[in-house]
């Protein structure tokens, strides 16, 4: 069972919250102790999904917690937002796909790159990525 | 042979400012005729898929103006990071550090010279 120790919120309006945000995200990762790369593995994760939810939703909001299962801490990152949503999640998810003229990299890439990840979209209301990265994940 | 363009980018850019190397840089490629860019990110923590993108815009951009790009500096997490995400910054030429960064643009340039400096390398 995951059992929830800390969260935080932080809203997301513009590119220039991405820096600070990837900071908030590194506080709670150095605070469990988590190691040099998969911190960056994780605040890589992060920036990608925050960039998606500027550019295709325009803003969201994101959830940091600090979560534990037994004797292992990790962190936990949920991204919503109330933008267009996503119509092919599968399609959306392939390595190549972009609807921005862009690498389509961010999701597949994102997925690699943590422990858990879960997205749920729908057509109209919006998008909520979720991820996790245990500290020695 | 051109002069070299040595960048150090000292912290984690946002976008619009990571646009704005682009710009610049291939600006000043163009204004001093520089055969070399070398950007150092060896501060840079995180290199998402923007950040890599625009790298690699640079050295397409200053190929196109006859100069070599390298980048010199990424942190190993960076680097095992990045190719996990996926990506391959293709046609991105990268060095341990400034020097021998250098080092790869002049064998780029001139590679006569470059057998020259193996021969008295006398570096640590
Ligand atoms: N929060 C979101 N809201 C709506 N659509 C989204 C959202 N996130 C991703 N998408 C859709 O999923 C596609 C794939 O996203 P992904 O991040 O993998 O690639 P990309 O953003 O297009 O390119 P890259 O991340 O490599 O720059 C996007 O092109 C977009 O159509
Ligand atoms: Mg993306």
């Amino acid at each position: 069972m995951i059992t929830t120790l800390s969260k935080d919120n932080v809203s997301i309006t513009r590119e220039q919250d991405v820096v600070p945000f990837r900071n908030r995200v590194k506080e709670q990762a150095v605070r469990i102790g988590m190691g040099l790369v998969n911190q960056t593995k994780l605040i890589t994760a992060a920036s990608e999904l925050v960039r998606n939810m500027i550019r295709y939703a325009g803003q969201g909001e994101v959830r940091i917690e600090v979560v534990s299962k037994g004797r292992e801490a990790g962190i936990r990152l949920i991204f919503s937002d109330n933008g267009p949503g996503i119509p092919d999640i599968n399609l959306a998810m392939q390595d190549g796909y972009s609807t921005g003229k862009s690498l389509g990299l961010g999701l597949p890439g994102t997925r690699r790159l943590v422990n858990e990840f879960d997205i749920k979209s729908t057509v109209g209301q919006g998008t909520t990525v979720t991820i996790l990265k245990w500290k020695n994940g | 042979m051109g002069p070299f363009l040595l960048v150090t980018i000292q912290i984690d850019l946002y976008d619009r400012l990571a646009l704005n190397l682009e710009t610049d840089l291939v600006n000043m490629v163009h204004k001093t005729g520089a055969r070399g860019v070398l950007i150092d990110i060896s501060a840079v923590s995180i290199v998402d898929s923007f950040m890599g993108r625009i790298l690699g815009n640079i050295a397409s951009m200053t190929r196109v103006l006859d100069a070599e790009t390298v980048v010199v500096g990424m942190q190993p997490a960076v680097a095992i990071t990045l190719i996990e995400l996926g990506l391959s910054l293709t046609g991105v030429h990268t060095a341990l550090d400034v020097e021998r960064g250098m080092a790869l643009l002049q064998s780029k340039l001139d590679p006569d010279e470059e057998l020259a400096n193996d021969n008295d390398n006398d570096v640590e």
